[in-house]
C-alpha cells in the first residue's frame, strides 16, 4: 500500500535530477518575483539579504553535511568577497557580473589555500584553523589602511536598474536569480557522481580511498566551492549595504554563519533558506522582543547572540538535522514514504528506516549499549 | 637588542597563559575526545563572577578562590548536560555544541553585565621589575603568572602521577572500557576531568584579564592561540601544553613585535599549518594510539 | 552459583546470542568453546555488563547481573579479562595492577594483592615500572590475569586468553589457573578456541554454535564426543 503511494508520489514529479531542480528554482523565481512586487523597498533590501546569505549557508551546507567538513571560518570567506568587489568598483571598474565572478574567484584562491594542508585535517583541527582565519582576515585589513580604508571601509556603488524598477527591487532580483542559479548548481553537484564521493568521504574516508576516490582533491573541491559561495555573497553583502568594512565581518559573523546553516539543516539545500530568514531577521526581533519587555540596552543588544547560542545547542541536542531535516521527517510520517534518511555526519536518522550509514568506528555497538553512569 | 629582550618576556608571560588554556583544552580532548572551543568563554564567564565580587567589595583573593571554585563546578555541570548526551555521536556535534556554547556564554555575560570594558584590578604591580637597575619587561604581576601556571602544571603532575585518583583519570582516558572493568567509574570520572580542565581555564582568565580589554570576546583570540599552543605539544600530551604555550607565546610576541599585532593570529595559522603539515600530533605525543 | 538463563543479544538485526543457559559453580573452570563468530566474546560481554541484552538473564549470588551496570558488576566480584585487551598500554605495569585494586578502596589489601600478584607471575615483578606497550604477548596476557586479580574476584571471565601465545606459555598459564580455581574458589569461565587446551584443565564445557548451546555436559563427555569435536572444535 505505502509502496503504491510512494510510486504515485514519485511520478509527479519528472525523472531527470536537472528538471528537477529546474522546475524547482523555476517556481522559487516565480515565488520571489512574485512576493518582490508588491513589497516595500525596504522589504525588497531585506528580500536581497535572505538570498545571499541563502548562498553562502548553501556552500556551507553542502560542505559540512555532504562532505563532513566544518568551516568556522566562512565570515572571512565573505569578506575577500565583499573587498575584492569593492575594490574592483573602485580601482577596476567593468560589468556586475564580471565583478562577482573575479570576487568568487578570490575567495576561492583562500579557499583553496586553506583546503590545501588541512586536507590532512579531521574535525577539531580544521575547525581550530578556520577559526583563527576568521579571526586574523579582518585583522589583516585593519593593517593596510590603505588599500581597505580602515575602520570606515569602502564604499560600493548599487548596479542601475533600468528604467521603472526601483534599484532596492532591482538588486534583490540580481541576488535572488543568482541564488537559484547557484542552487541548481549545488544540487546538481549534490546528485552528481561527485555528490556521491563527497557522501563517501564523509562517512569513511579510508574506505573511499580504498574505492579508488581521490580523497584529498573532493575536500579540496568541496572546500573550494563552498568558499566561493561565500564571496559571492560577500560581495553581494557589500552591495546591499553600501560598504564594506571589517566591522561587518567579525568572528561572530561566522559563528553566526554556522548557527544558521545548522538551524536549516546541514547538507540539505531548503534549510539555508530557512537559516537565512534568521540571520536577516533574527536582530530585528530580539530588539523588539527586548524592547516590549523592557529588558534594557545590553540585553537587547545581546539577546541575538544569546538566541543564537542556543539555538546551536538545542539543535544539536534534540534535532541534529535542523528544521529541514525535521519538515522532511514530518513529511515523510504523513506521506508514509519510508526511511527518511538525514545528513548522518549532524545527527543520527531522524525517522523511520534503518540507522544513518555511518559505519562504526569502534566495535559493533549492540542496541541498548550501556553509557557511562 | 633590548627589544628582542622585552618580547622574549612578553612572549613567556603571554605564554604561560595559552600554557593554561591548552591544558585544559588537552585534558578534554584526552579524556572525551573533544574540542572544548567554549574554553575561553567558560573561563570569560567565571571571570566576569569574580569582577561582580570584586565590586561588591569582596576581597581580592576570595573573588580569585570563587572564581576558581565556580570553574570546577562550571566544567562539571557542562560536562554532564551538554557533553554526555552526545556520547556516541559524531564528533561534529560536540563541536558545534561548544561553538553554541561560546555564543551563548558572550551573549549572556554581554546581556547580564554590559558590554562596556571594564578594568579588572591586578593583585600585583604591574610595572616593570627593576634588575640590576634598568627596568625590564617583566612586573611583579608576570611573576605572579608564572609562578601560578608553573603551581598548576606541578599540581597537575602530582595528581596524574601519585594519586589513586590520577591514575583513574588517565586509564579513563587512554581505555575506557578496560578502566570500567577494573571498577573505575568512568562517566564520573570524566565529569572531573572536564572540571579540573575548567579550573585551569579560569585561572587563565583570572590571570589574563588585568591586561585585556575586559569585554566578553576578551578570551577568543587566547582560545585560538591555546588551541594552536596544545597542537604544537600534542593534543594527547598535558606536558606538551606548558611547553607549546611557550613556543606559541615566543613565537608569537616576536611576528606581533616585528611584524606588527595584527598579523599575530595569521603568525598562529602559520604555526597550524606547519605543525600539522610536519608532526600532526605535536612534539610531545606518544606513538600508542587510543585503545578501547 | 553462576547461572546464565535464556540469554540473548542482538547487534541491530544479528542475533549473536539466541537462548543460551548455563551453570556454573564455586571452585571450578567452566569452558565455553565454539568457532570463530559463535558468539563467545558477546556472551562474556552481556554477564559484565558491557552489552545489554535483549533477553535473558544472568543470576548469581542472588542479583541479575544484566541489570547492573558494569561498574556495578565488578563491585559484585565479577572480574573480566577481554581479548587481547586486557592491559592498558600507557601505564606501567605496576599502574596496570594497581588500577585493578582501586575500587575495593583498601590500600593494604592492594598491596597485600599486588605482593601475591608477583609471587604468581614473577615477570612482572622484574618488569614493574615499564610500560604496558614494552610488554611481550605471555606477559600481557599474564598481567591482565593479574590485574583481574587484583580485585579479588569470585568469577573470573577469560575471553581466549592463549590467543597469540606460544604452547608453552599457554601450558603455564593454564597450569596457574588450575592451582588458583579451588584456592580462591573462583568460578571460571573460560573461552578458548584453543579446544583442547581448554577441554584439560576444565570440569564443564560448553560449546556455542551460531549463538546457541549445543551440548553443555561435563568437560570429559564434551572431549569424549568425537563427532562434536569434529564439527566444532576442530580437533
Amino acid at each position: 500500500m505505502s509502496e503504491r503511494r510512494r510510486l504515485r508520489v514519485q511520478s509527479l514529479l519528472p525523472n531527470q535530477p536537472l528538471l528537477r531542480h529546474l522546475l524547482a528554482a523555476g517556481g522559487g523565481a516565480v515565488f520571489f518575483l512574485a512576493i518582490t512586487l508588491g513589497l516595500s523597498a525596504y522589504r525588497d533590501f531585506e528580500m536581497g539579504e535572505i538570498a545571499l546569505y541563502a548562498i553562502v549557508l548553501a556552500g556551507m551546507s553542502i560542505l559540512t553535511g555532504v562532505n563532513g567538513q566544518i568551516s568556522l571560518g566562512h565570515g572571512g570567506f565573505m569578506a575577500v568577497g565583499a573587498y575584492t568587489f569593492a575594490i574592483l568598483q573602485i580601482h577596476a571598474p567593468m560589468p556586475l557580473g564580471l565583478e562577482l565572478i573575479i570576487s568568487m574567484a578570490a575567495s576561492a584562491a583562500l579557499g583553496l589555500m586553506v583546503a590545501m594542508p588541512a586536507t590532512r585535517l579531521r574535525g577539531p583541527y580544521l575547525a581550530g584553523m578556520t577559526l583563527i582565519l576568521a579571526l586574523g582576515l579582518p585583522q589583516l585589513a585593519d593593517k593596510y589602511t590603505a588599500t581597505f580604508g580602515g575602520d570606515q571601509g569602502l564604499a560600493t556603488t548599487a548596479p542601475t536598474p533600468p528604467a521603472g524598477i526601483n534599484a532596492e527591487q532591482w538588486l534583490a532580483w540580481i541576488e535572488i536569480l543568482c541564488a537559484l542559479v547557484v542552487l541548481v548548481l549545488l544540487a546538481n553537484l549534490v546528485r552528481s557522481r561527485f555528490g556521491r564521493s563527497m557522501r563517501a568521504v564523509r562517512d569513511n574516508e579510508i574506505a573511499a580511498a580504498l574505492a579508488g576516490i581521490r580523497v584529498a582533491r573532493t575536500k579540496v573541491f568541496a572546500f573550494v566551492v563552498s568558499a566561493s559561495c561565500a564571496g559571492l555573497a560577500g560581495a553581494f553583502l557589500g552591495l546591499s549595504t553600501g560598504v564594506v568594512n571589517t566591522g561587518e565581518f567579525a568572528l561572530t559573523l561566522s559563528l553566526y554563519l554556522l548557527a544558521a546553516m545548522v538551524l536549516g539543516g546541514a547538507g540539505s539545500l531548503v534549510g539555508p533558506w530557512w537559516g537565512a530568514v534568521v540571520l536577516v531577521y533574527l536582530p530585528q526581533w530580539s530588539t523588539s522582543i527586548s524592547k516590549s519587555f523592557s529588558l534594557g540596552n545590553s540585553v537587547g543588544a545581546n539577546l541575538a547572540v544569546v538566541i543564537y547560542g542556543v539555538v546551536l545547542i538545542v539543535v544539536m541536542l534534540a534535532a541534529p538535522s535542523g528544521v529541514q531535516g525535521g519538515l522532511r521527517w514530518l513529511g515523510h510520517r504523513a506521506l508514509r514514504l519510508g526511511a527518511a534518511r538525514s545528513s548522518p555526519i549532524i545527527g543520527v536518522t531522524t525517522g523511520i528506516g534503518p540507522e544513518a550509514e555511518r559505519p562504526p568506528s569502534a566495535p559493533p555497538t549492540a542496541e541498548h549499549e550501556r553509557t557511562n553512569p | 637588542m633590548s627589544h628582542f629582550f622585552d618580547l622574549t618576556l612578553n612572549g613567556i608571560s603571554a605564554g604561560m597563559i595559552y600554557a593554561a588554556v591548552a591544558l585544559g583544552l588537552v585534558l578534554i580532548w584526552r579524556a572525551t575526545r573533544v574540542i572544548n572551543f567554549a574554553q575561553g568563554s567558560m573561563a570569560m564567564f567565571t571571570t566576569y563572577l569574580a569582577v561582580t565580587l570584586l565590586d561588591r567589595q569582596v576581597g581580592y583573593w576570595e573573588a580569585f578562590v570563587v572564581a576558581l571554585l565556580a570553574g570546577l563546578a562550571f566544567g562539571a555541570v557542562v560536562e554532564r548536560v551538554f557533553i554526555r548526551p552526545l556520547r556516541g555521536k559524531p564528533e561534529i556535534n560536540a563541536v558545534i555544541v561548544t561553538l553554541g556554547l561560546l555564543i551563548l556564554l558572550e551573549g549572556l555575560a554581554g546581556a547580564i553585565y554590559g558590554v562596556r570594558n571594564r578594568g579588572f584590578p591586578a593583585a600585583f604591580s604591574q610595572s616593570g621589575l627593576s634588575i640590576g637597575g634598568r627596568r625590564v619587561s617583566f612586573s611583579h604581576f608576570d611573576v605572579f603568572i608564572l609562578v601560578a601556571v608553573v603551581a598548576l602544571m606541578l599540581s597537575m603532575v602530582v595528581l596524574f602521577r601519585a594519586t589513586d585518583l590520577g591514575l583513574r583519570m588517565r586509564a579513563s582516558a587512554f581505555a575506557p572500557e578496560m578502566a570500567r572493568l577494573a571498577g573505575v567509574r568512568v562517566g564520573r570520572i570524566l565529569t572531573l576531568g572536564w572540571a579540573v580542565a575548567s579550573f585551569a581555564g579560569s585561572l587563565a582568565g583570572l590571570l589574563v584579564a588585568p591586561t585585556a580589554a575586559f569585554s566578553p570576546d576578551y578570551m577568543d583570540l587566547i582560545l585560538v592561540y591555546a588551541f594552536t599552543a596544545a597542537v604544537v605539544g600534542g593534543l594527547d600530551s598535558p606536558a606538551g601544553s606548558l611547553i607549546g604555550g611557550l613556543l606559541t607565546g615566543l613565537a608569537l610576541s616576536y611576528v606581533g613585535g616585528y611584524l606588527g599585532s595584527s598579523l599575530e593570529p595569521l603568525g598562529a595559522a602559520a604555526i597550524l599549518i606547519v605543525v600539522l603539515g610536519s608532526r600532526p600530533e605535536g612534539l610531545f605525543a606518544r606513538p600508542t594510539p587510543r585503545q578501547v | 552459583m553462576l547461572e546464565v538463563r535464556e540469554l540473548a543479544v542482538s547487534y541491530g538485526a544479528v542475533n549473536a546470542l539466541d537462548g543460551v543457559s548455563f551453570s556454573a559453580a564455586p571452585s571450578s573452570i567452566t569452558a565455553v568453546l565454539g568457532a570463530n563468530g559463535a558468539g563467545k566474546t558477546t556472551l562474556l560481554r552481556a554477564m559484565t555488563g558491557l552489552v545489554h541484552p535483549r533477553a535473558g538473564a544472568v543470576h548469581y549470588d542472588g542479583d541479575d547481573l544484566t541489570a547492573l551496570g558494569v561498574e556495578d558488576v565488578v563491585r559484585r566480584g565479577v572480574a573480566h579479562v577481554p581479548a587481547g585487551r586486557g592491559v592498558i598500554d600507557q601505564l606501567t605495569v605496576e599502574e596496570n595492577l594497581r588500577l585493578g585494586s582501586l575500587w575495593r578502596r583498601d590500600r593494604v589489601d592492594g598491596r597485600k594483592a599486588m605482593a601475591e600478584t608477583y609471587e604468581l607471575f614473577p615477570i612482572l615483578a622484574e618488569r614493574r615500572r615499564k610500560l604496558g606497550a614494552t610488554l611481550s604477548g605471555g606477559e600481557r596476557q599474564m598481567l591482565a590475569i593479574g590485574r583481574a586479580l587484583m580485585s579479588r574476584p569470585r568469577v573470573l571471565l577469560l575471553d581466549e586468553p592463549s590467543l597469540g601465545l606460544a604452547p608453552r606459555v599457554t601450558v603455564e598459564l593454564m597450569a596457574v589457573l588450575v592451582d588458583l580455581t579451588p584456592l580462591a574458589a573462583l568460578t571460571v569461565i573460560l573461552v578458548e578456541q584453543n579446544a583442547r587446551s581448554a577441554l584439560s584443565i576444565a570440569q564443564r564445557a560448553v560449546v556455542i554454535n551460531l549463538g546457541r548451546v549445543v551440548m553443555a555436559d561435563t568437560a570429559a563427555a564434551v572431549g569424549a564426543d568425537a563427532g562434536l569435536r569434529h564439527h566444532y572444535l576442530g580437533f
